[in-house]
């Protein structure tokens, strides 16, 4: 066998097993948690781990609801904020506008997908919190440090909008012109087509990018954990501090190790977020998948 | 019927009056941020800011600067990189070339890699941890890279794959058919067409690897000292920033402005570029 022949094959099984090692990360990583967390359940079942809204590992208490419904609302709120306004503005931006518009966006969006998070917190920290302070809170006749879930919210649906409005103008421009044509050619105004026959047509696509734009802002961390108070309590509205699964990871590492079951309840904590985000993307890529299928 | 004519004009402008406010909003939005970086920001920087280490009491508003912030950036970053860029590329050659590039190992390894992409990075940091715990290592530059690796690879990867993807099926067959084996194949025509696409994928996962927080916050510990090994800690700007900010003192949250502008013109020229060589390549390729 030549030298050549020899490369070949060993570059082929090299690069296999590189490959492989990618899907074993991924199954290491949930064992790994799993395994790490395991000694939590020794003591806790698992609604009392899900439903006790008491945490206090000292007395090794552990009641994750304060920080799940944080967590819920936060991502919520967010959503709430960031979905309508990224869906008219891509549609808009795809329907309506001049190609130079949307040539003028689509790299300031790119751009912006890339700031890193902590950008994002200290915009939050300077601009939002005082905002919600000053101003919104007092106008529902709240009191409040300005350190919220109304702020973590917004900060969070600022920083999924330039990912959702990259998907969704992704989406929108996937519709064929013939139907845009063959509808508007029929007598329905430039609205009843985008109503009627575009929004319906993207209906799995903008699905997919909700759910992923969900996941996203799950996981987010050090942004949130900046400007959302960081209290343990179960937020009665959205101008009470609150304190998310992240959140709750990234501030308690430091003395995890010398409270006993306090570490494996991170690792559950970690392993909670890591199978919804998990469930959220399968989702989004099955039903993403279907509609690239249904277009082709 | 009038009236219904009258209501379809009326329902058409209300919404593309609110679709016009929700793309100024987000335009808005997003400048607003860049805008209020660059205002608090630029009063704070200072030579000084990015040329020295910081020295005593640095964090009750001394002197010195955030050099061991941006040397630790660059260097996880680059190690992630590099690191990345080593494990990628053979990766993309085995999905393409010799997987097939829609077998079904392949679709089980992407779907891998993407899963991989959406794992918040809060928890590469808390595997990570774990692992160093069990391995007794210490929080150091090497476990930062690690880490960072592992969270760029899929971005990378799944970069590369979409430009190779694009390029046409007669050319590798074609190179087969001249004799050349699938790896002379990889290496001098697949690899050498996606260039402009692999440094774009690589510019990406580099600036990914400088801005994220949550990953290096455990496993690649803070110092106020530039490392010179891979076993010590390392700084890292998102860190650096962090801490800062949550200082009493005015002056060293303005430093905390002045390393968030660094990290964003790091950021900014990092797409810039990666934007400038798809362009060219576009043009190329037409």
């Amino acid at each position: 066998m030549s030298l050549r022949i020899l490369k070949d094959r060993f570059a082929c099984s090299i690069s296999a097993f590189l490959s492989a090692c990618c899907v074993a990360a991924l199954i290491l990583i949930a064992i790994g948690l799993i395994y790490k967390s395991l000694p939590i359940f020794i003591d806790h079942s698992l609604s009392e781990l899900f439903f006790s809204t008491i945490w206090s590992p000292m007395k090794g208490k552990f009641g994750f609801l304060p920080f799940i419904i944080s967590t819920i609302q936060i991502t919520t709120f967010s959503l709430l904020i960031a979905f309508p306004i990224c869906l008219l503005s891509a549609t808009y931006l795809v329907e309506l506008a001049p190609r130079s518009t949307l040539k003028f966006f689509l790299p300031l969006i790119d751009i912006l997908a890339g700031v890193p998070s902590v950008i994002y917190g200290i915009w939050g920290v300077l601009m939002i919190v005082p905002f919600v302070r000053d101003h919104v809170a007092p106008f529902f006749g709240y009191t409040t440090s300005g350190y919220c879930i109304l702020t973590g919210s917004l900060v969070l649906a600022i920083m999924v909008a330039p990912v959702m409005m990259h998907l969704l103008i992704q989406v929108l421009q996937s519709v064929p012109h013939e139907l845009r044509d063959g509808t508007l050619s029929l007598g329905a105004t430039h609205w009843q087509m985008i109503k009627l026959v575009v929004w319906r047509k993207c209906l799995p696509g903008i699905m997919a990018t909700t759910i992923l734009g969900i996941s996203k802002a799950i996981g987010e961390t050090i942004a949130v954990l900046m400007v959302v108070g960081n209290v343990v309590q179960i937020p009665k509205n959205l101008f009470e501090s609150g304190y998310p699964i992240p959140a709750l990871i990234a501030n308690n590492y430091g003395e995890m190790l010398s409270i006993p079951q306090y570490d494996a309840a991170l690792m559950f904590a970690a392993l909670l977020l890591l199978v919804v985000i998990l469930f959220f993307n399968m989702v989004s890529a099955y039903v993403l998948k279907r509609v690239t299928k249904s277009i082709t | 019927m009038i009236r219904h004519k009258y209501f379809k004009k009326l329902e058409e402008q209300i919404f593309f009056g609110l679709m016009k406010l929700a793309t100024v909003t987000i335009l808005f939005g997003l400048l607003f941020i860049l805008f209020t970086i660059l205002w608090k920001g630029i009063p704070n920087l200072s030579w000084e800011m990015i040329s020295q280490k910081p020295q005593g009491g640095f964090y009750m508003g001394g002197g010195g600067g955030i050099l061991n912030a941006i040397c630790g950036s660059l260097l996880l970053g680059l190690g992630a990189t590099i690191f990345g860029l080593t494990l990628a590329i053979p990766i993309v050659i085995w999905l393409n070339i010799y997987a097939g590039q829609y077998s079904r190992n392949a679709v089980i390894v992407r779907t891998a890699l993407d899963m991989l992409w959406g794992i918040p990075s809060i928890v590469f940091g808390a595997f990570g941890f774990i692992i160093m715990l069990a391995l007794g290592i210490k929080a150091s530059l090497l476990a930062g890279i690690v880490i960072l690796t592992l969270l760029i690879l899929p971005i990378m990867v799944r970069g590369m794959d979409e430009v190779i993807k694009t390029i046409p099926k007669e050319l590798h067959e074609s190179t087969l058919s001249l004799g050349a084996t699938r790896w002379e194949m990889a290496t001098k025509v697949i690899l050498r067409k996606a260039l402009p696409g692999i440094v774009t994928a690589t510019l990406l996962g580099f600036g990914r690897a400088i801005g994220d927080a949550a990953a290096v916050m455990f496993t690649a510990g803070f110092t106020d000292n530039i490392p010179e090994k891979l076993t010590d800690p390392v700084a890292s700007l998102p860190l650096s920033i962090f801490f800062q900010l949550g200082s009493p003192f005015e002056i060293v949250r303005g430093r905390a402005y002045a390393a968030a502008l660094v990290l964003t013109i790091i950021i900014l020229v990092i797409s810039f570029l990666s934007r400038l060589i798809t362009a060219k390549y576009q043009k190329h390729s037409r």
